[in-house]
């Protein structure tokens, strides 16, 4: 019925149908996220006995002050700086060429796809060969350019740019499929009016169509940077689990497995897992910002 | 501007096609219709004259330059569409001076402009709203200022009132005649609505079966239709046609004599009660209509069915009528007309 109000008793059975739903959720995610949130707090915490000495932010003044986090925290935010509009522009060229061509669409989209969907281990492994020093297939190409062979996984000054080259890769193929399905979802008529406009191709571009995918690229470039923020597997495959050459490819994630797995401070890394939470949901919320002003602009509702 | 196709052909991929060999010409300074059902090739017409599509073969001339192989943005060509195409993102000042900008028109000369057409649609107090929030009359009201505002040659409307209500449609028509009255702009109207395409155009084309059957003002379509086609297109209701065959003999003296006639268009209004002791007809009441100002009954006669709106309010189940012969058409078998629309008799 259409006219019907929730009473006490619909809300009770509505919760019930959800319950099975709600209690995984509260086990597995919020459950883990407010004792994440919890150990972040805790100093002098043995995490065997479970002895927690007291609580306050000394886990966090710990991160101000350490050297490594703060190369962690640069890595990152350079990873992120670079990859991220490198990977939007060229998936945004890339999907703008592909709709030119219907004919050949699908197969392009797929082959973009593939890395998405492979096993990033595997993936390391290609790009291990792909970079090693003396016949890597990358240095192979720079010596046609006559640019001498780089040592790319073991010079500190390369790994981080080669770490980018793969992060960029794998995340092209997601980013090209959903600027294709921005692109779909724009009507031919405003192309056809645009064109009666007097509109030149790149007018048409810069005025009808990257306007009109502007939800879609806040979408990509959120999901690209988050995405980014959180770069581990692709560390831990390219450089055998170590974080490159002298800690040149030491990201927040990598940091935060350190800290957990190999050195046992588990409050430092809860810490740090916090930090990054903190990142990633500023970049939400900005994103949910402008969402809902471009929806009153465009819509009123 | 003088728009002139010749012998145009249009066809797509293994279909039967849409336009052969088609002639015709739109004349300068005037609101012409193109009017014809759906599937009649008239919006096709619209897309070639745009440059929206290109013709398989045949010229399209625009005075006495051959555009067939320029783009639709070097056309100078402004264009409504059906579902206006306003641009979402933009609000309506910047829609109306969008054709402005791209020809790099500085800014305070393009919103004078803007303001000077909004003034002419009357949306003024609309400027700064985007298009999501206007009715669909001013939608339309906003994409005419806008394919206005660079002073195209030749103002294209496709379908232009066909998504709005019966009193928009009225108020829009007005609107769409005043406008091109006041600009004198050459202006093609496609609408498959014949009250469309009688109120506003100054000539009527009725294209169908991707032909163009004829060209004239709305009382020329209605009292002189060259073909069978044209003569049940226009009018409402419908033309009554009969085989020539059974009609009584005394009525063929009441029509020009001609060899070729195989069919007899009536028009509902000439259908009338019988009063002299001649040529009377009885017809079997079935149903009647009050609509608006008209009455239509339907009849069954020898004839057939017929559909009269002359007849009064009657409860009379049987009646004797009678034919005028001012609202008959004599067609030959392929459809022509004899008598009446002589032009291609």
């Amino acid at each position: 019925m259409l006219n019907q109000t929730p009473t006490a008793k619909s809300t009770l059975k509505a919760l019930l149908y959800l319950a099975p739903l709600l209690v995984l959720t509260a086990v597995f995610i919020l459950w883990p996220l407010l004792n994440a949130f919890l150990i972040s707090l805790y100093t002098k915490y043995n995490y065997y006995t479970g002895h927690v000495g007291a609580l306050g932010w000394a886990n966090f003044g710990y991160l101000w002050h350490d050297p490594t986090f703060h190369l962690a925290a640069r890595n990152t935010l350079l990873l992120v700086l670079v990859a991220v509009p490198v990977s939007v522009a060229l998936a945004l060229a890339i999907a703008l060429g592909i709709n030119q061509i219907p004919r050949l669409a699908d197969f392009f989209q797929t082959v973009y796809f593939l890395p998405f969907v492979t096993s990033t281990v595997a993936i390391g492994l290609v790009w291990n060969w792909i970079f090693r020093l003396d016949g890597g297939l990358l240095n192979r190409l720079l010596s046609l350019l006559h640019i001498p062979a780089i040592d790319w996984l073991n010079d500190p000054h390369y790994s981080l740019g080669a770490l980018i080259i793969v992060c960029i890769w794998q995340g092209l193929g997601f980013n090209i499929i959903l600027f294709l399905a921005g692109l779909n979802h724009i009507d031919h008529r405003f192309a056809r009016a645009a064109e009666l406009d007097g509109a030149s191709d790149w007018q048409r571009f810069t005025n009808v169509t990257w306007p009109l995918l502007m939800p879609i690229t806040i979408l990509v470039i959120v999901n690209t940077s988050i995405t980014n923020f959180k770069v581990f597997d692709q560390v831990y495959a390219l450089f055998h689990g170590a974080a490159g050459p002298g800690d040149a490819d030491l990201t927040l994630m990598v940091y935060l497995y350190q800290k957990f797995y190999v050195e046992n401070q588990m409050a430092v890394a809860a810490a740090c897992g916090v930090v990054l939470f903190l990142c990633v949901s500023v970049l939400t919320l900005i994103t949910v910002g402008y969402f809902h002003h471009r929806q009153r602009q465009l819509g009123g509702r | 501007m003088r728009v002139t196709l010749k012998n145009i052909t249009l066809a797509y991929d293994q279909q039967p096609p849409i336009l052969t060999n088609f002639d015709c010409q739109i004349p300068d300074g005037q609101l012409t219709a193109l009017l014809g059902p759906s599937g009649s090739g008239k919006s096709t017409l619209l897309n070639l004259i745009a440059g929206l599509l290109t013709p398989n073969a045949g010229q399209i001339i625009f005075d006495q330059t051959d555009v067939t192989a320029t783009d639709s943005r070097h056309r100078n060509i402004g264009m409504v569409f059906q579902d206006y195409a306003l641009y979402p993102h933009l609000t309506v000042r910047d829609n109306i001076g969008f054709p402005l900008k791209m020809a790099h028109v500085k800014k305070a000369a393009r919103y004078q402009r803007v303001a000077e057409l909004a003034e002419l649609v009357q949306v003024t107090d609309q400027l700064s709203k985007f298009p999501q929030e206007l009715s669909g009359g001013q939608q339309q009201r906003v994409a005419i200022a806008r394919a206005l505002a660079k002073q195209p040659n030749l103002l294209l409307l496709d379908e232009p009132l066909s998504s709005l209500d019966a009193t928009l449609r009225e108020e829009l028509r007005g609107v769409i005649r005043q406008i091109q009255r006041t600009t004198g702009v050459t202006t093609v109207l496609v609408t498959h609505d014949q009250e469309d395409a009688l109120q506003v155009a100054d000539q009527i084309m009725v294209l169908a079966n991707g032909r163009l059957q004829q060209v004239g003002s709305g009382g020329d379509l209605y009292q002189h239709p060259t073909n069978l086609t044209v003569a049940q297109f226009i009018g409402r209701p419908r033309i009554n046609v009969v085989p020539l065959g059974l009609l009584p003999a005394e009525f063929k003296s009441l029509l020009p004599t001609t060899t070729q006639a195989t069919t007899l268009g009536i028009r509902s209004e000439a259908i009338r009660l019988a009063t002299a002791d001649r040529h009377r007809l009885t017809a079997t009441v079935i149903q009647q209509i009050q609509l608006g100002r008209d009455v239509q009954t339907h009849l069954q006669t020898a004839l057939g069915p017929l559909v009269s709106t002359a007849i009064p309010t009657t409860t009379a189940t049987t009646l004797a009528i009678t034919l005028a012969p001012t609202g008959c058409t004599l067609f030959a078998a392929d459809g022509h007309s004899l008598v009446g629309g002589d032009r291609d008799a």
